[in-house]
């Protein structure tokens, strides 16, 4: 033996190994011996208690969704609240052959295959094992009452009572406060599924979506024992669900109906907002829509008359719509230039109907072919001279035009709370060389002078556009919520104020718009002479984007669809600025003729009380009165 | 000594003889087989109930059973040298496989973990390392004299730390604390002094801390704290362990029956199929039928405790130790977290559970093992 001290070792690590796998061995029949005591205090011990929970009765969490917030208007008014109502809603489980409980219901409410198909899509929709899914809303009493005269052939199906929204201004705030909507699928993958495990419902616009966070509360649940049926036996345990936070708006009821009732059944958007504050006092978008029937589900054919409609009622105008500003930008293109120092109150420009750029043959016209001869910044704004404009911004160039412009909120979104927004558009060399691959043209500049060419603006970047000239430049966001519990909405990225070498320069362009309304020649004088307070405003006309082709609808209608939508921004009173509004009316034509006095009813209805005099509170400082005169 | 080495090899030669069949020529254990095919057929039998009659599944599973069993048959017939030569290189090749999966693996439930060339392969190289782990470790130490010295020890450690890292990463909680048991226990095998155990298990206090607050996954949090108290949240994460405990518990001694178990059939007990399904045996079948289940289990891991003594070299003792042991793990933490004993980690009930991967790995463990018993050579040796 060469090597006996190996065979040695060998032995050794054979009786160690051998030794270890003996403590190996009973750590396995202690841990086995543990896992059968487990299951035997599991299957043995607390039989009873398991047993009951999966056979006999079936203990299973509900969640009990939480109630959500109300909204009201500034005054306290409803827009948004809860009603009872009672809905059918139907167990998979319990149902057994639910297919065929469906039939029955059909069978005993006379309902339509239509329904039923409906029906079948919302049970699979269901979530949860166990879950009622509610497949009826807003029963009829003779409804409930054949339900339960069938009850005993309806396995898993209830009445049960739910909240529903519901929207008692109807058609006033459908743009503005949206509606909330069953859930679908796409949004169920988004949400936290025990967020909302009990509820069906969630904003699908307007503040409902916004603010979908703070309306919707905290889910609780509660431990029910139920029999086989599924009839609840007894609550084992309850947590109570956190109801949604309550929302007041800075809408106010009575200005919203008086300005829907000033658009007289035009199409067109209007926005009114309080300067100091920010806050939209108004927003209409006409035609509009009623929001309750989107809660509950609405009907195939009337959503397709909804959508279809020549007239879109469901086009949010004031966030969506986009048109070229038109004249209304002149104000703010006259603080520019002065604060740009391309013009001073004072300089003039000989206007003979029409501007040419040097060396180039190109006329481009004055809206008034005669001309008005010399112009000065105030008689530029007050009859609102395009050649002035043209000059203007020759003077500015693009660049400048862009920098300033963006300041007033123009290619942005300008609100803090308003879902689906548009930004529109304010062009610049950048964006025309990224979007057409071309350099910037002279001419363009020209026209952007007087808010034509690329130019596009919302009726609500417009209206904060006014809003800045009313606030001498302080940025505030527009915004709908005036306060959630109580808690007044924060703005986590606020815009810089407009700071101006001389403050005196918004004076200038202010004194123009005020001459617009009160002036001997200002193109809106006839509206501003029937004022009992000072206004400053500027018109606009935006041309229309040719209408799609092959679309139906009546010639004359066609012709009339074709004409430019009038514009009129303006705010008051002038000394002591409460209400800024901007109004566009669809096809409308003449800033000055059919806007502007919209825009007076508008206001009339805010600042006036009831003797027809300007609200004490509103009333102008005296010592501003004798310093501007 | 040489009469004492005579009578060892005799009695020894004797059992050889009296064994010495077809299954001794084809490499296969016997007994182990037996054991392996009973608990497929009970498999399948389970799966048919847990996964709702769905045939499609239950050939999948045979099928992958079919391909398991060959492997184990292949991997079998391969000499435990042999084994021992390339393990090495196995090793080096699976954490490549696990970098490569880290870096640019497929996406599966929110973890990476698969490799996939579509339609060639795709495979999980974590799994592999369950077998790779053990193996690396035992042709380590068996190299060295035993009981290991520090030095040999630290070694070993960090040859396991590589792929749990990686594997954690993934992030895999599961598999990777199985590939660090695997690779522990052949340290126990190898006879780690008990201190140096007892040393661990303490350290393994502020090492849990640590993973707490720097390692571990939202969702790995969560199901820890679900563990402690499923209460807390009944609706979310809770709901698997109340609904698992109550198919164990409603199931009481004799169960309710094959295809009887409302817990699973109504879609109360996710995972039903999977991770769970011994919940559904518990459920149908009763305390009596998870103790057969276990009676399998523990024959299986004896006769693996056996093979372990019997084994000739040290390498075969202490990979067939550690395998035997690291399917016992398996087993015990599937069970323990069905039953809520443990939190919830992804580790499937061996055999049982659907699952084609696992099952693949496991038979070749088994494979590892017919191949340690049966590749002993008496006489040609002296």
């Amino acid at each position: 033996m060469p090597q006996p001290i190996r065979l040695n070792d060998h032995d050794k690590d054979a009786r160690l190994i051998r030794r270890r796998a003996l403590v190996g061995a009973a750590v396995v029949f202690l841990l086995i011996g543990l896992l059968v005591a487990r299951l035997y205090y599991l299957q043995v011990v607390q039989y009873e208690y398991h047993s009951t929970l999966s056979e006999n009765n079936r203990v299973h969490v509900q969640p009990i969704p939480p109630t959500r917030g109300l909204i009201f208007d500034r005054n306290g008014v409803i827009v948004a609240d809860n009603r009872p109502s009672f809905s059918l809603t139907l167990s998979r489980e319990r149902a057994g052959d639910w297919e065929q409980v469906l039939d029955v219901i059909v069978e005993v409410l006379e309902l339509s295959d239509d329904e039923r198909a409906l029906f079948e899509k919302r049970v699979r929709q269901g979530r949860r094992p166990f879950e009622p899914v509610p497949v009826l809303f807003e029963l009829s009493e003779e409804q409930i009452a054949r339900i339960a005269v069938n009850q005993f052939r309806l396995p898993g199906v209830e009445v049960a009572a739910q909240l529903v929204r519901h929207y008692p201004q109807g058609e006033h705030f459908a743009h503005s406060v949206g509606y909330v909507g069953r859930i679908n699928e796409a949004e169920l993958k988004g949400l936290d599924p025990v967020a909302y495990s009990g509820t069906h419902h969630i904003g699908k616009t307007g503040i409902e979506r916004f603010y979908e966070a703070e309306l919707h509360g905290e889910v609780g649940y509660e431990e029910v024992e139920t029999n086989a049926r599924g009839r609840v036996l007894r609550v084992l345990k309850r947590t109570d669900p956190l109801p949604g936070k309550d929302l007041r708006l800075t809408l106010d009821v009575r200005l919203q109906e008086a300005a829907e009732a000033a658009l007289g059944g035009r199409r067109g958007a209007i926005v009114a907002i309080q300067p100091a504050t920010g806050e939209v006092l108004a927003m209409v978008s006409q035609p509009s829509f009623d929001p309750n029937p989107f809660v509950t589900g609405i009907s195939f054919k009337a959503y397709a008359e909804l959508r279809d409609s020549i007239d879109r009622p469901l086009f949010n105008r004031v966030l969506r719509g986009l048109y070229p500003p038109g004249s209304t930008i002149k104000p703010m293109m006259a603080v520019a230039a002065l604060d740009a120092g391309v013009i001073t109150p004072s300089s003039r420009v000989f206007d003979p109907g029409f501007y040419q750029l040097p060396n180039v043959k190109h006329k481009y016209r004055n809206w008034n072919r005669s001309g008005d001869g010399w112009v000065n910044l105030e008689m530029a704004i007050m009859r609102s001279n395009d050649t002035y404009f043209y000059d203007l911004a020759h003077k500015m160039g693009i660049d400048r035009m862009h920098d300033y412009m963006t300041r007033f909120g123009l290619g942005q979104r300008v609100s803090l709370d308003m879902f689906e927004e548009t930004s529109g558009l304010m062009p610049s060399r950048d964006w025309k060389r990224a979007r057409y691959r071309q350099p910037w043209y002279p001419g363009e500049t020209l026209i952007l002078g007087i808010g034509q060419g690329y130019m596009q603006t919302t009726p609500l970047q417009l209206a904060q556009a006014a809003t800045l000239m009313a606030s001498r430049g302080k940025w505030i966001r527009p915004h709908l919520a005036k306060s959630i519990e109580g808690q007044p909405p924060v703005d986590s990225e606020p815009l810089p104020d407009i700071q101006l070498h001389d403050t005196k320069y918004w004076d200038y362009a202010r004194f123009g718009m005020e001459q617009v309304m009160h002036g001997p020649r200002g193109t809106a004088r006839k509206v501003g002479d029937s004022a009992v307070y000072r206004i400053a405003g500027k018109s606009g006309t935006a041309q229309v984007v040719a209408i799609k082709q092959g679309e139906k609808y009546d010639r004359s209608k066609v012709q009339e669809r074709h004409r430019d939508h009038a514009l009129f921004v303006a705010f008051a009173p002038v000394e002591n600025p409460q209400i800024v509004v901007a109004v566009m009316v669809e096809n409308g034509e003449s800033g000055s003729g059919v806007a502007a006095p919209v825009v007076k009813q508008v206001m009339d209805a805010w600042l006036l009380d009831d003797g027809g005099q300007l609200k004490a509170e509103y009333a102008p400082p005296l010592n501003a009165e004798v310093s501007r005169r | 000594m040489n009469s004492n080495f005579d009578r060892t090899l005799s009695s020894e030669d004797d059992v050889l003889r009296r064994r010495a069949g077809l299954l001794q020529r084809l490499h296969i254990d016997g007994i182990l087989l037996l054991l392996l095919l009973i608990l497929a057929a009970g498999s399948l039998f389970i799966l048919y109930s847990a996964s709702g009659k769905n045939v499609a599944l239950l050939i999948k599973q045979a099928s992958s059973f079919g391909i398991g069993l060959v492997g184990m048959f292949i991997i079998a017939q391969l000499e435990p040298r042999f084994m021992a030569r390339w393990v090495p290189l196995a090793y080096l090749a699976g954490v490549g496989l696990l970098v490569a999966v880290d870096v640019m693996g497929h996406n599966a439930m929110g973890a990476t973990r698969w490799i996939n060339i579509p339609g060639v392969i795709r495979f999980q190289p974590s799994e592999f390392m369950k077998i790779i782990m053990p193996a690396t470790i035992a042709w380590y130490l068996s190299g060295r004299s035993l009981p290991p010295r520090l030095k040999h020890i630290c070694i070993s450690l960090a040859l396991i730390l590589v792929p749990f890292v990686l594997i954690l990463l993934q992030p895999d909680l599961g598999t990777s604390l199985l590939v660090i048991a695997s690779g522990a226990f052949v340290l126990f095998m190898a006879g780690l002094q008990w201190r140096w155990i007892l040393g661990a298990v303490t350290a393994l206090v502020p090492v849990a801390v640590g993973m707490w607050f720097f390692v571990l996954r939202e969702y790995q949090k969560q199901r820890v704290l679900t563990f402690l108290n499923p209460e807390s949240d009944p609706l979310g994460s809770g709901w698997n362990i109340i609904q698992s405990k109550a198919a164990i518990g409603s199931g009481g001694v004799l169960g309710k029956g094959w295809l009887l178990g409302t817990q699973s059939h109504l879609d109360f007990l996710p995972e039903s199929h999977t991770d769970f399904i011994i919940a559904v045996l518990a459920e149908e079948f009763g305390l009596v039928g998870v103790c057969l289940l276990l009676l399998m289990y523990v024959l299986l891991i004896a006769r693996g405790l056996v093979i372990t003594v019997q084994a000739q070299t040290l390498f075969g003792k202490l990979l067939a130790g550690a395998l035997t042991m690291t399917f016992f793990v398996y087993v015990f933490v599937n069970i323990g977290m069905v039953s809520g004993l443990l939190p919830v980690v992804g580790v499937p009930l061996p055999f049982i559970s659907y699952g084609g991967t696992s099952l693949i790995t496991l038979l070749s463990g088994f494979g590892i093992l017919m191949s340690i018993h049966t590749h002993r050579k008496w006489i040609t040796q002296v």
